[in-house]
Formats: C-alpha cells, structure tokens, sequence
C-alpha cells in the first residue's frame, strides 16, 4: 500500500513540473511591476555607482552604463545559470526574476556618465596601438575589429569604453577561471579565452588603461 | 551634637577646598598645537580611539580609513551631515591638522569595545557577506570589504560600536546628503539602509561590533 | 512655593521610603542621611544622592572602597564609611538612593547660565574643552555609569571639576582631561548652569 501510494505522489510530482514547464514556456513570467523594477534597478546602483559609472570598493564594480543590452542580458543570465562564476553577482542572481533582465539591461544601456578615470596616463597610448591594431605577433585579433573603433560594443559583444582599468585587466586575467564554468553549456565567453591567454599583463593593463578614458 | 560637630567640618572642609583652589589657571590650560587635539579628540572617541558609550555613542576612529574620515569632517563643517557636536569640533581644524589626525587613528588597533547583544550575530555576518537580493540589499562585503575594513572612502566598520551603528543605519537620511545637490558619499547608502528592517540591522551592528 | 514643594518632598520620600524591598529597617540609611541630608538631596560639601544613577553610585561606592576616589573630602568621609561595605551592599544602596526624588539645588549664579549652557552642549573647540552633552546628555541625565549632573549643586560640581584639575580621582576617565581644558571662569559658567539643569 505504501509503495503505491509513493509512486502515486512522485508521479504526480513530476507531472506538476513538466507542466509548469510547460505552462512556463506558453506562458512567460509576468514582468515586474514598476515599483519592484525600480527597487531592484537603485540596488543594481548601490554597487554599481548612482549612474551606473562603476565603482572602486573592496571589489571593483564596473561601469555598466551605456552596456549593450545583449550583453548585460546575457551576463545575468550567466550568473543565474552559473555559467560565469562570482560569489557577489551568484547572490545578486539568486533573486533575479528572469522576466525582469531586459528591463534592467534597457535603463543602463540608456545611461551615459563620465568615464570614472583612474589610470596610469603613460600606458595610454600603448593601449591604444594594440586595441587598434592587436599584437599580431601573438595572433591577437584587434579589438576593435569586434569592440568597434570606438570600444562601444555591439550586439552581443559589450562596450568597453570607459570601463574601470581594474575590472578589466582582473576579467581579462581570470577568464578562463570565471567564465564558461557549465562545460555543458559552451557560450560565446569561449571566443574571448584565447585572447586573454595571450596578452600579458602589460599589454592587458595598456589596453585597459586606454579603455578607461574612452567617453 | 553629633550633627551639629560634622556639619561644621563639612564646611571648614569646603572652604579649605575653596582656597585651595586659588592657584587655578585664569585662562584655559593645555598645550597648544596637534597633540592637544588628538587628546581633545580621545576624550570623546576613546584613549585608543575605540569609541565610548556616553548619552550618545561616540564611535570608534581606531583603525579607520583616512580618507573616510577626512570626508566626515568636511561634511560636519559644510553641514552636509548634521550634527551639532561635531560641527563645532570640526569647523576650527586647520587642512593640515585634519590631514595629521586621520593618519593618526588610522594607525591606531585596540581591541573592539563589544557590549553588543550576541542572539543575531549570525544572522548579521550572514547580512554583511551576503546581502539580501530579496530585499534589493547589497552585500556589505562587497564595498566594505570581507574583514570590514574598509577601502579608500569606504568606511571601516570593524569593531564599530553597536549603537553607532544602528543609530547611523537607522537615520541615515536624516543625518547625512542634507547638502541637497551637493556631491555627497553619502548617497551611495541610501537604497540599502531604506531597505534594512530593525531587526535586520540589529543583528548586523551585533556582527560589527565584536570584529577584530 | 518652595515650602509646599518641600513639604511635598519629604511626604514622597517618606512614602517611597517604605517601598523598596530593602528599605531602611535593612538599609543603614540614616548613617547616610547626616551628612547627605534626611532626604538625599546632599548638604554642604556632600552631594544630593537622591536620583543619582544606581550603576553610578554603585561604581562610586565601590571606588571609595578601593581608594581610587581619593581627594580630600572623599578620603575623609566617605573611606571610612564604605570601609566594610559589600559590593551586594553598594548595589542595595545603589537602587534605594536612585529611585528617590531629585531636587535641583539651583544655587548657581543665575547671570551665568548662558554662558554655562554654551560650554555645556558646545564645549569650546578651539580650545579643546569638549562637550559635556554627549556623555552627560542633553538635560544632564547622564548614562550608564556616567553620573547624571542636572540640577548638582554649583558648590559640588565646582569642588569636582577642580579636584580633577589638582589630579586627584585620576582613574575617571575622561573627566581629569576635560578640567585639565577649563579655565576658573569656565567651571563657574558650568557649575551655575547645571545647579539650575533639569
């Protein structure tokens, strides 16, 4: 009697979550109301600078203003999915309603605040030959055949300019450590890894402190 | 007669106080220069700069972050952050003697104060490294650091007295950014501690007030 | 007024007498009350009691004690007094005393009271004399162990500040830094306002 009476309720179990499933993907979760859509977007800001700048704390936030959309999507989506690693954003995800991600990525991407600034001025202009033109000698593309030439991204590819140097040359050095973590779920980080091995550190913080002053 | 003897020795005892006390300093004693404000600063913030628990809760400077300090100081004197006291005691510092204090607690290290309630401590530690995502409350360990010690003009809060601390979470708003358009480090604190229940910043104060 | 005031007084005293658990049948009170008056409220050089904070006089109690409170009005009377007393004992007095009405003494100069005021809730910075409000409290309440001062007597207080001054007491903390700021005119100022402080 008691077996029956399990497999009874697994099996009603799981017919409740393939048809949530089910009803999920019909149905798309509801977008938050406005007041909640706020709250969430001033706590995005409360580490991520009042204007979406960036910010140098213990850690180093970085400038999401002026993002391309479908790259901040799709970062969120990386850290609620746990395909891109980091102890602060994996909270921040935790309770992140999905339905919510366009909106969110809509308000920075239309934010436009002076670059934080920051870095060593003497590094500039190294930084910029190799953005423009890569380090063929270690068959590294130019950035700014993907970045653009004026490091504001695109698509799917994310603005670099005015980036915080730290943030950058810290990305560029983890990357492999902290992107493309679901070796079921390959994505695009894995055109970056490449490149990053193959920058040194002085070439990465050349490319970041140009990268910095870039409005 | 009993009464009437000690009485009278009471009051020779008084005016044998009374012109004893002849040689008293016409003007204000002390020495002149840094050392006196430092000592001037102690008397309130504690001899190490650990803070006191007076009628208000002076808070501890020891250990604190230079810049941080200086930007409170700046804000007392500019009214940005209302607060009587601190108006008075920091509107005669000279550049130069403000720039020499906040060295100076910085490199100072007592252990904390304590005297907090202990039930929630977890709970704060839990707040302070997590945050809380439901409530649109960033992690305190993000910008403060994990140990709480602070970056640049981000406060430490190691150590920080347990009433401090949940006095300036709770009135946050009141106290400081009253410089109305005025570039105030202040704002950046405004969503989170709006989102804080008392409870909540109870238990975090707890956690703070007992790290080293 | 002042006599129906009085009169008043000592009726609630004499009521409120009876109510503590420890009252004056255990209590030695009267030993007390020759020289700190029949109702507390002090007399000549030793201060009003009454509505003293209990963890304050406790605290004193117990530093008359060990010697720690040494100046000379101390050393004289109140040694001998709490020579034999336990802490259970200074913890009893503690809660009777403090739980009895104050009266402000009000014997200050009256024409000082401003001036008084200013360097109570101000100090005066510029010379490093700290504010007493943020220990003392806005109304002389006190804290804790920190005494309340409201409504002290200007001949005490002034004793006080000045036996700081001389380096007597010197384990109360911050008390002998701050006289160590004030000038004679200061502590007339302070001690007039916080004998009128309620």
């Amino acid at each position: 009697m008691k077996a029956l009476r399990l497999s009874v309720l697994l099996g009603a179990a799981l017919f409740a979550a393939a048809a949530t499933r089910c009803f999920a993907e019909d149905h798309p979760p509801e977008p938050l109301p406005k007041p909640q859509l706020d709250a969430k977007i001033a706590y995005c800001k409360t580490c991520h600078g009042l204007a979406g700048q960036g910010f140098r704390a213990a850690y180093t936030m970085p400038r999401i203003a002026g993002q391309q959309p479908e790259y901040l999507e799709e970062q969120l989506r990386a850290f609620i999915e746990r395909r891109r690693l980091h102890p602060l954003m994996q909270n921040v995800a935790q309770a992140l309603n999905p339905a919510t991600l366009s909106a969110i990525a809509a308000h920075f991407r239309d934010l436009n605040p002076k670059p934080l600034g920051g870095a060593a001025k003497d590094l500039v202009s190294v930084g910029k030959k190799i953005y423009e033109e890569g380090v063929p000698d270690r068959q590294v593309a130019a950035c700014a055949s993907c970045h653009g030439p004026e490091a504001k991204g695109e698509g799917a590819m994310p603005r670099l300019a005015g980036q915080l140097h730290e943030y950058t040359s810290q990305t560029l050095a983890n990357w492999g450590r902290e992107r493309g973590q679901d070796p079921a779920k390959p994505d695009s980080s894995a055109l970056m890894q490449p490149i990053a091995q193959a920058l040194t550190r002085e070439q990465t913080a050349a490319v970041a402190a140009y990268l910095e002053g870039l409005q | 007669m009993k009464v009437v003897g000690l009485g009278l020795a009471l009051q020779a005892a008084v005016l044998a106080l009374a012109t004893t006390t002849a040689g008293l300093a016409e003007e204000r004693g002390g020495r002149p220069g840094f050392e006196a404000k430092v000592e001037y600063c102690k008397t309130c913030h504690g001899l190490s700069g650990e803070g006191y628990r007076g009628y208000y809760a002076m808070p501890r400077l020891a250990g604190q972050q230079p810049k941080y300090i200086e930007n409170q100081l700046r804000a007392f004197i500019e009214r940005r952050r209302v607060n009587p006291v601190m108006f008075n005691v920091a509107h005669v510092l000279t550049p130069t003697t403000l720039a020499a204090l906040t060295t100076h607690f910085h490199e100072l290290n007592p252990p904390p104060l304590g005297g907090a309630p202990r039930e929630n401590i977890g709970l704060g530690r839990t707040i302070f490294e997590q945050g809380l995502p439901e409530s649109n409350v960033a992690a305190c360990s993000a910008c403060h650091g994990p140990d709480a010690k602070g970056h640049e003009e981000i406060p430490r809060l190691a150590g920080q007295l347990y009433p401090y601390t949940v006095k300036s979470l709770t009135y946050w708003s009141k106290e400081r950014g009253q410089g109305g358009q005025r570039d105030d480090t202040s704002a950046i604190m405004v969503v989170t501690t709006h989102n804080l229940t008392p409870a909540q910043i109870s238990a975090i104060a707890s956690y703070l007030a007992y790290l080293r | 007024m002042k006599r129906k005031r009085a009169a008043l007084t000592l009726l609630a005293v004499a009521a409120l007498a009876e109510a503590p658990a420890l009252a004056q049948e255990q209590l030695p009170v009267r030993n007390c009350a020759w020289c700190h008056g029949p109702s507390a409220q002090g007399s000549g050089a030793a201060p009003r009691i009454a509505g003293q904070r209990a963890s304050y006089i406790e605290k004193e109690l117990l530093e008359f004690r060990e010697h720690a409170r040494d100046n000379p009005a101390s050393k004289q009377y109140m040694w001998g007094a709490t020579a034999r007393l336990s802490p259970q004992a200074a913890h009893d007095f503690a809660q009777y005393y403090s739980a009895l009405p104050a009266q402000p003494a009000e014997d200050g100069d009256g024409s000082l009271v401003e001036s008084g005021k200013l360097i109570y809730e101000q100090g005066v910075p510029d010379a490093n004399v700290v504010s007493c409000i943020v220990c003392h409290g806005p109304r002389g309440e006190g804290f804790d162990a920190i005494p309340r001062l409201g409504g002290m007597s200007y001949a005490y207080i002034k004793g006080r500040l000045e036996q700081w001054t001389k380096g007597y007491d010197a384990s109360a903390h911050p008390m002998p830094i701050v006289s160590s700021k004030l000038s004679a005119a200061d502590i007339e100022a302070l001690a007039s306002y916080v004998s009128f402080l309620k």
